[in-house]
């Protein structure tokens, strides 16, 4: 009886491998702000359909200072761009989905309450008020101890 | 000559290389688990309109300050202590609420100095600009899971099972009737 040919394995392994080659390019890094350290929670809500979220990053920049920010298109910005930001986002969606549109805060831990703030303000005038804030799984105990 | 498939390169290792280099890809794939608290912020208010006025004991106050200390009406506290006052207060049940209906399914303490009913109960954080957001979301976490804790409970007597498990339209009436979520975020002070 003939053994089993091996001769496909490698392609299979290499479909599997050109799948992973494309999925690890998908979710643009951040260049400029450092990759901020999420504070962790058990509150939390998974965000379930990743095409209705729009990514905000706040963390401390490359070159020092208070907490800088970037949007999803790898610029940083400020406060003020947020609102073109989202209704640009918003353009790219149906009408139907525009109410469950998500903004997801990516914030380092160490970042100010006052930035955060700043953003929460535009995103009320714009009104996308559905927010997330992205976190860590484990105990918010933790947070205040480092 | 018959060119029979004796290679002279050695195929045979192809497949090793390809493994090496998936398992490098799965190594460095990060699949980012999206999950955090989810908040709903206040519609942009009319700044013509006034603000509706509440009784200071209806008023669950938590302040934190630059440094990342916290205070609840006026007392500094531990964070592991926030969840079980903010229970207290929410579960007060000490009046009624703005029908004039008790609040049947309360287990608090009913004091008259601390909340009239859950449907009144306003928890209020204010913070200040150079708080540090752990410190903030800590709080937020603790909060939110008072009420979680709070909705678990009663639908855990009323049904027998948690929260998340009962159909839309009873989660629906437990968040709006029974224990609704009113956190109300005040503009962080700068000093």
């Amino acid at each position: 009886m003939p053994g089993i040919s091996t001769a496909s394995l490698p392609d299979i392994v290499f479909m599997l491998l050109f799948f992973f080659m494309v999925t690890t390019v998908m979710r643009e890094t951040d260049l400029k702000i450092k990759k901020p350290v999420l504070p962790k929670a058990d509150q939390v809500k998974k965000l379930e359909r990743k095409s209705l979220v729009s990514y905000i990053y706040v963390g401390k920049g490359k070159d020092g200072g208070t907490g800088d920010k970037i949007q999803l298109n790898d610029k940083i910005s400020t406060p003020k761009n947020i609102q073109s930001f989202v209704l640009a986002e918003r353009a790219t969606h149906s009408e139907a989905e525009i109410p469950f549109l998500t903004t997801s805060i990516k914030a380092d831990k160490n970042a100010f309450v006052g930035t955060i703030s700043d953003i929460k303000e535009e995103l009320r005038e714009v009104n996308a008020l559905k927010i997330n804030y992205s976190t860590l799984p484990g105990s918010a105990l933790d947070n205040l101890k480092n | 000559m018959a060119r029979r498939d004796n290679p002279e390169i050695n195929a045979g290792s192809m497949a090793d290389i390809a493994f090496l280099l998936l398992i490098f890809f799965l190594v460095t794939t990060t699949m980012d688990v999206d999950q955090g608290i989810s908040r709903k912020l206040p519609e942009k208010q009319d700044p013509n309109v006034e603000p509706p006025n509440i009784k200071e004991k209806n008023i669950f106050d938590v302040l934190v300050n630059r440094n990342n200390e916290i205070l609840v009406q006026n007392e500094y506290v531990e964070i592991g202590d926030i969840r079980q006052m903010a229970k207290d207060f929410i579960d007060n049940g000490g009046g009624v609420d703005a029908e004039g209906n008790p609040c049947d399914w309360c287990n608090g303490a009913k004091d008259p100095e601390s909340s009239d009913h859950p449907k009144k109960a306003v928890v209020s954080i204010e913070s200040n600009r150079g708080t540090s957001y752990s410190t903030f979301i800590s709080v937020q976490n603790e909060l939110v899971a008072a009420y979680n804790e709070l909705r678990d409970e009663y639908a855990k007597k009323k049904f027998g099972v948690l929260f998340n498990e009962l159909s839309a339209d009873r989660q629906k009436k437990i968040k709006d009737d029974i224990y609704p979520q009113i956190i109300s975020e005040r503009p962080p002070v700068k000093n």
